[in-house]
């Protein structure tokens, strides 16, 4: 199989990579140019878009002795996934740009481009696993529950997953993963994970908004309305934050106050007790399959974060929608994140979060 | 498919090493001594470097004296412009197309002033019609890197002389393929580089004509006439003159046999649907660089790579990272369209077969690099 290796320059995707090459695929490795502008080195163990990832990735590929390209998604990156979530933000909703990068630009633009240059498959280092059957292919839970990443990829249609390659969702433990590149002689074998948000290296999301947003004064309310702060702009809050409130006015009970819903119309900001961030009902909008669209109402479970809890539910899809009503509330879920719905530990599809109810 | 034997059609990148050029290098390269050093050791390894200099002074037209090593071409160009005095004449004149070794000395200056270039990638008649006193240098490559225009380098010497401003001419990409003659030229600063004709990587030269005086960029042990301080690798200076005399000596049938080749992956490109070849009608016969409309380059090159050819965009790359060729958007193309040429140039091992196979590959890529 010809097979098209994303590199970011990381342990895992060196790695993903090394092994398709001892299974015999014809492997090619590309980097992906998502940062305009991109940074000379790494602060701090953040971001996959530096120079010193790309030189990381190339050099992985040099020791594989595959070849290795750099492909330019950055205006796509901008558009898809940056402008996406700044909007998102902007309109009150909590955005998951890795999940959005992997619906457009890694699984999609990167795929296509490769299909069309010949490639079969694109691999990647999540940590998850396909099972094929027959013509048809189903995405689990990677082996190692603490570093699954299937939700990142519960975005994923059938068309997608069929053309992936994931050689990381066996792997039992980091460790065993960074011994192996070490033994391969892979200089990314101690390179620290990446975290956070890759096109806010500093990780400061809130200052990257308010660059783009520009700041606006608005007030913070409590459940009646009364105002008991300000704030410089509703984009810098998520619903279920209880940190960098800074309220002049102290709750009466004495306990902490939460952020439960964000209005960016009238650019207010509304706080309350833990008990108002309890949600039973999600409506979610934009359903993607990992098989077969489903219609109907059935048992499941729902992941509402990447490092989340799978939670017992009744899920409902009908007409666009989907309907997840939990068996025991959850707190502190925001509109515009995914929920994954999972069979056990199979992947089902995915919605963007449009409401919740307690 | 991935092949044991390649066609590599990337000289004007770096040219593979002559094997009797290495071998003549090996001798010298266990040579013991300084250049510098005054006992029997220093002295043998200054012969070998006086033979050389000489040998390529002969080859170039310039006298032993004029020649200046240096590090390669983009060493030269760097010593060119920037050592090149400008009190009372503030400016400096390059063409748009030149190497980025001269045309990022505009980071550097912001006294240049630009010469444009027409759509055929030559200097544009009349660019240098409005070059004034306040003029120093004047600097047009010989040949340029990404499509082999050859320019018109007598109008350049002559314009500039008749403003009382120095001429340099790159001519990385001319030394070796085309008659390079430095007293004959005019010219009053020229740089060559070994690794584009069968030489060391690591070596080139500036010639500096008797009488030039240039203002040295870095200090040291005054080695070069005080130019440019470091012990000369000796070794790369031996190989450089033993492969610029091959190349010289060779240059007439070499160059009517790559014209050849040349004219033939024209004529096979010109099949190809919505191709446009880039050089000019004067151009090196070792470059032919050609545009494939609603390709990106960098995807033709993934296929050429994976098919056995080595080829290249000719253009400068950040990190790997393909931009539209700034030779091509100044000579009125597109940036779509600079994003979709490529460069195949050719040398002593270049043969009919290599571009045989590349036409027989090239088409289809072409054709799947649309698709993608």
């Amino acid at each position: 199989m010809r097979v098209l290796a994303a590199m970011s320059g990381g342990v895992d995707s060196a790695v993903a990579a090394a092994r398709l090459v001892d299974a015999g695929h014809e492997v090619t490795g590309v980097h992906l140019a998502l940062a305009r502008n991109p940074e000379l080195f790494r602060s701090g163990s953040r971001g996959c878009c530096s120079l010193a990832d790309t030189n990381d990735a190339r050099r992985a590929a040099d020791v594989l002795g595959i070849p290795f390209y750099v492909w330019d998604f950055s205006e796509q990156f901008a558009d898809d996934v940056v402008a996406d979530f700044v909007a998102e933000y902007a309109a009150g909703r909590t955005p998951n740009p890795c999940l959005r990068c992997n619906e457009k630009i890694k699984f999609a633009a990167l795929l296509e481009r490769g299909i069309g240059l010949g490639f079969d498959a694109v691999a990647t280092g999540h940590y998850a696993r396909l099972q094929r059957h027959g013509d048809s292919v189903s995405l689990y839970r990677a082996a190692e529950q603490a570093k699954d990443q299937s939700y990142v990829l519960g975005v994923l249609s059938a068309a997608q997953l069929g053309r992936c390659e994931f050689p990381l969702g066996e792997v039992t433990a980091k460790a065993e993963l960074r011994a192996e590149a070490a033994e391969r002689g892979l200089l990314v074998a101690d390179k620290p994970d990446s975290h956070d948000i890759c096109f806010i290296p500093t990780g400061d999301t809130a200052g990257f908004l308010n660059d783009r947003l520009g700041q606006r004064t608005g007030d913070i309310v409590d459940e009646n309305g009364d105002v008991l702060g300000a704030h410089l702009g509703h984009h810098q809050f998520t619903v279920g934050q209880r940190h960098g409130l800074h309220l002049s006015v102290p709750a009466g009970d004495g306990r902490p106050r939460y952020v439960v819903g964000v209005d960016p119309v009238a650019n207010t900001v509304t706080v309350g007790p833990k008990g108002s961030l309890a949600v039973r009902t999600i409506r979610g909008i934009r359903p993607t399959w990992t098989e077969q669209p489903i219609a109907g109402s059935w048992r499941g479970l729902v992941q509402v974060r990447a490092h989340g809890e799978p939670m017992p539910a009744t899920i409902e899809a009908a007409d666009g929608t989907v309907t997840v009503v939990l068996d025991t509330p959850a707190f502190g879920i925001a509109p515009g994140q995914a929920a994954v719905c999972y069979d056990g530990e199979r992947v089902v599809g995915a919605a963007t979060i449009e409401a919740t109810n307690s | 498919m991935s092949t044991s034997t390649r066609s590599y059609l990337d000289h004007a990148a770096s040219s593979p090493m002559v094997p009797a050029v290495a071998a003549a290098m090996g001798e010298v390269l266990l040579l013991a001594g300084n250049p510098n050093s005054l006992h029997q050791s220093g002295r043998s390894a200054r012969r070998v470097l006086a033979e050389a200099r000489e040998s390529l002074a002969a080859d170039l037209g310039a006298q032993p004296d004029e020649i200046v090593f240096t590090s390669g071409g983009t060493e030269a160009n760097n010593l060119a412009l920037l050592g090149a005095p400008r009190q009372g004449r503030p400016l400096v004149a390059i063409s748009a197309i030149e190497h980025p070794s001269v045309a990022e000395f505009t980071a550097r200056c912001d006294a240049v002033r630009v010469l444009p270039v027409a759509g055929d990638g030559q200097l544009q008649p009349g660019a240098l019609s409005e070059l004034g006193t306040d003029v120093a240098l004047v600097s047009v490559m010989w040949v340029n890197n990404e499509t082999g225009a050859i320019q018109p380098l007598g109008e350049v010497v002559a314009a500039a002389h008749a403003v009382g401003a120095w001429a340099h001419s790159d001519a990385v990409q001319a030394f070796g393929h085309l008659p390079v003659n430095f007293a004959e030229s005019g010219l009053d600063l020229l740089s060559v580089s070994a690794h584009k004709l069968g030489g060391p990587v690591g070596v080139g030269a500036l010639v500096v004509r008797r009488g030039v005086k240039l203002t040295p960029v870095g200090f040291g042990g005054g080695q070069e006439a005080k130019l440019r301080s470091g012990t000369v690798p000796v070794a790369l200076a031996h190989g450089f003159a033993v492969a610029a005399r091959l190349a010289v000596s060779q240059r007439d049938s070499e160059a009517a046999r790559l014209a050849g080749l040349k004219a033939r992956l024209a004529a096979g490109l010109d099949q190809i649907d919505r191709s446009r070849l880039n050089s000019a009608a004067k151009s090196s016969p070792a470059i032919l660089n050609a545009t494939f409309s609603g390709t990106r380059a960098d995807d033709l090159l993934l296929l050429l790579d994976a098919a056995g050819i080595d080829a290249s965009t000719g253009s400068a790359c950040t990190a790997g990272l393909h931009q539209p060729s700034e030779v091509l958007l100044a000579m009125g193309r597109s940036a779509s369209d600079a994003r979709a040429s490529l460069r195949f140039s050719f040398g002593w091992s270049t043969t009919q077969a290599d571009i045989d196979r590349l036409l027989a590959v090239l088409p289809g890529a072409v054709a799947q690099a649309r698709k993608a």
